[in-house]
């Protein structure tokens, strides 16, 4: 199966990658021949069998609900790479009143 | 060089116990080797020399004043670690630009187990990019030479600490294992690696790849030094709810190297067309070997084994792509100047990873996308029950599974740069392990004709490393292939 440039585009946005033009055709090349050979999957007979999800046997997982010591606030922010009085600081998320 | 460099941790363990060196000694000799050596091998991202000497004098000023039978394991011990693994205030960057600048606000548990054990850190070795590879060739740093031959790669992901040790940089080392980052460049460097069973060592700490199938892994030279570092390591963690709560055995490994009674399996999947011709000859060869030490040898048939690579690629890449989602810009990492919000995650995570990265996120974000889940995720997690189910029934007739590592020595730096699928075709033979979950042991049987290692695997059923290392440990008391090491 060959991909278009304009479903390397729609993957890029959802994964929230900006890509070159370069980078969008070698992605598309070598995506469709990857995907190609993944294609064999299809002729698997696979009815009835159920999909793995987990390798492990079931069991639970909760522990319980005590309160243990978090990090501290400037530890937690000590790799942000933009701060403002103890949060992390982005640029605006909704513009003119959306 | 300095004799110390060639010891095996037990060696190392009973110098440092008797008082015949201290851990000073001990870490400066290897220091001095990382010295002389890291300049040509390229083995390590950070190195830490002040850290481990402040550890090693705290180690050789502890055991002053503790009675012996008070003091931790593994006391004055120095080791690598993989830089997946988190540090407490040490840089660690995933062989990545986007974590350039990271240091992590605490430890990995396998790290902090063996920092409570005594150890001492030499440094965080190469990788490549949140261990996405095979030869460390996509390590936004450096690429590592092999020991046995620069001009050839190390493996990977784990390339670095298997260089590291290979070259007598360190005598032990941690690594990651998705799809065979330990046991592949175990392979290509000549020495010993454990990819323990799925949910046995805590994952706390090691920055995830591919959540279903990332495994915290052991290099060393012999089986003997990688069981002393799994008891330190396994075992349930709080902190990880995939730790599953089964008791440690203490491994013995004495020198009975009867396998009477043992029962090994041969796939006949696993000796395709394609496989080097001294890769398969060294291998019949080791396993001839484990028939001569009394161990019964079945063929056998995994018959799925062919799916294994896409399953893989379909799952890790989407298990990927969502782990990778939290690199934003926002919180740590890499954070490109824009005006919007979603401008800066595209701009931050378009620069910040490299192009292995790109395309995994890329391959696991169509696997997922709607209109194709259920071709690809879907059907891989399907077929990847029937791979799981290969390895039981296999299972209930053999203790054990023998097959080549890859199906090649190191190849040369470089030759499988462009064509991303002839580089997954090298974990071909590791990757149905972490699909299936069980463990995997890599260990040194021979070399090829140009003089570059070549490696077995024993797989095994869940949570039976010891089986593995007892049976390597056995190969290993008679034969001599772990001992050889590079002439550099």
């Amino acid at each position: 199966m060959q991909l278009t440039i304009q479903e390397v585009e729609h993957i890029a946005e959802l994964a929230k990658l900006d890509l070159s033009d370069e980078e969008k055709e070698q992605y598309r090349e070598q995506l469709s021949s990857i995907l190609a050979y993944a294609a064999m999957l299809q002729n698997v007979d696979t009815g009835d069998i159920p999909p793995t999800a987990s390798v492990l046997p079931e069991r639970s997982v909760l522990r319980a609900d005590v309160v243990q010591e978090p990090l501290r606030p400037e530890t937690v922010l000590q790799n942000a790479p933009h701060q403002k009085e103890q949060q992390f600081k982005v640029p605006i998320v909704m513009e003119n009143g959306q | 060089m300095s004799i110390l460099s060639d010891l095996s941790v037990r060696q190392a363990l009973k110098l440092l116990q008797n008082g015949d060196i201290s851990s000073v000694e001990l870490t400066q000799s290897y220091l001095e080797r990382i010295q002389v050596y890291e300049p040509q091998i390229k083995a390590f991202i950070t190195l830490t020399p002040d850290l481990a000497l402040a550890q090693a004098k705290s180690a050789d000023l502890l055991r002053k004043n503790t009675p012996p039978e008070d003091l931790p394991a593994l006391l004055g011990l120095p080791i690598a670690v993989k830089d997946v693994l988190a540090l407490e205030n040490v840089r660690c960057t995933c062989g990545s630009r986007i974590l350039e600048n990271f240091i992590p606000p605490y430890t990995a548990t396998t790290v902090q187990r063996l920092l409570d054990a005594g150890v001492v850190i030499l440094g965080k070795t190469n990788t490549d990019e949140f261990a996405m590879g095979s030869s460390t060739e996509n390590s936004a740093y450096q690429t590592t030479h092999n020991p046995w031959n620069q001009a050839h790669v190390p493996g990977g992901s784990s390339g670095g600490s298997a260089a590291a040790v290979s070259a007598g940089m360190a005598p032990i080392a941690l690594g990651s294992d998705t799809g065979g980052s330990v046991r592949q460049p175990a392979s290509f460097c000549g020495i010993t690696g454990l990819k323990p069973t799925y949910g046995r060592v805590s994952r706390f700490g090691l920055i995830a790849y591919g959540s279903s199938l990332d495994s915290v892994g052991i290099f060393s030279h012999a089986a003997e030094d990688l069981a002393v570092i799994f008891e330190q390591i396994a075992g349930r963690d709080p902190k990880d709810a995939t730790s599953m709560d089964i008791p440690v055995p203490a491994i013995h490994l004495d020198s009975n190297t009867d396998l009477t009674g043992v029962r090994i399996g041969v796939p006949k999947e696993y000796f395709i067309t394609g496989i080097q011709t001294d890769v398969e000859k060294n291998v019949r060869t080791a396993i001839q070997h484990f028939e001569s030490l009394g161990a019964q040898i079945v063929e056998i048939s995994l018959p799925h084994t062919e799916y294994a690579l896409p399953v893989y690629y379909l799952i890790a890449t989407a298990e990927a792509s969502a782990n990778l989602a939290r690199f934003d810009g926002v919180r740590y990492g890499y954070s490109a100047e824009a005006a919007s919000l979603w401008e800066r995650f595209k701009q931050s995570r378009g620069s910040g990873f490299g192009s292995e990265v790109k395309r995994r996120i890329m391959l696991g974000t169509y696997a997922l996308s709607a209109g194709y889940y259920d071709a690809y995720y879907g059907q891989a997690q399907k077929v990847r029950t029937l791979i799981k189910r290969d390895f039981e029934q296999a299972f209930e007739q053999v203790d054990a599974i023998a097959t080549p590592v890859a199906p090649t020595t190191a190849f040369k730096i470089g030759e499988h740069s462009n064509d991303p699928l002839a580089m997954y075709l090298e974990d071909i033979f590791t990757l149905p392990t972490n699909l299936a979950g069980v463990p995997g042991l890599a260990f040194p049987v021979g070399f090829d004709h140009q003089g570059l290692p070549v490696g077995m695997q024993l797989m095994g059923p869940h949570f039976k490393e010891e089986t593995l290392l007892k049976l390597v440990h056995a190969y290993q008391q008679s034969t001599q292939w772990h001992k050889v090491m590079p002439d550099l």
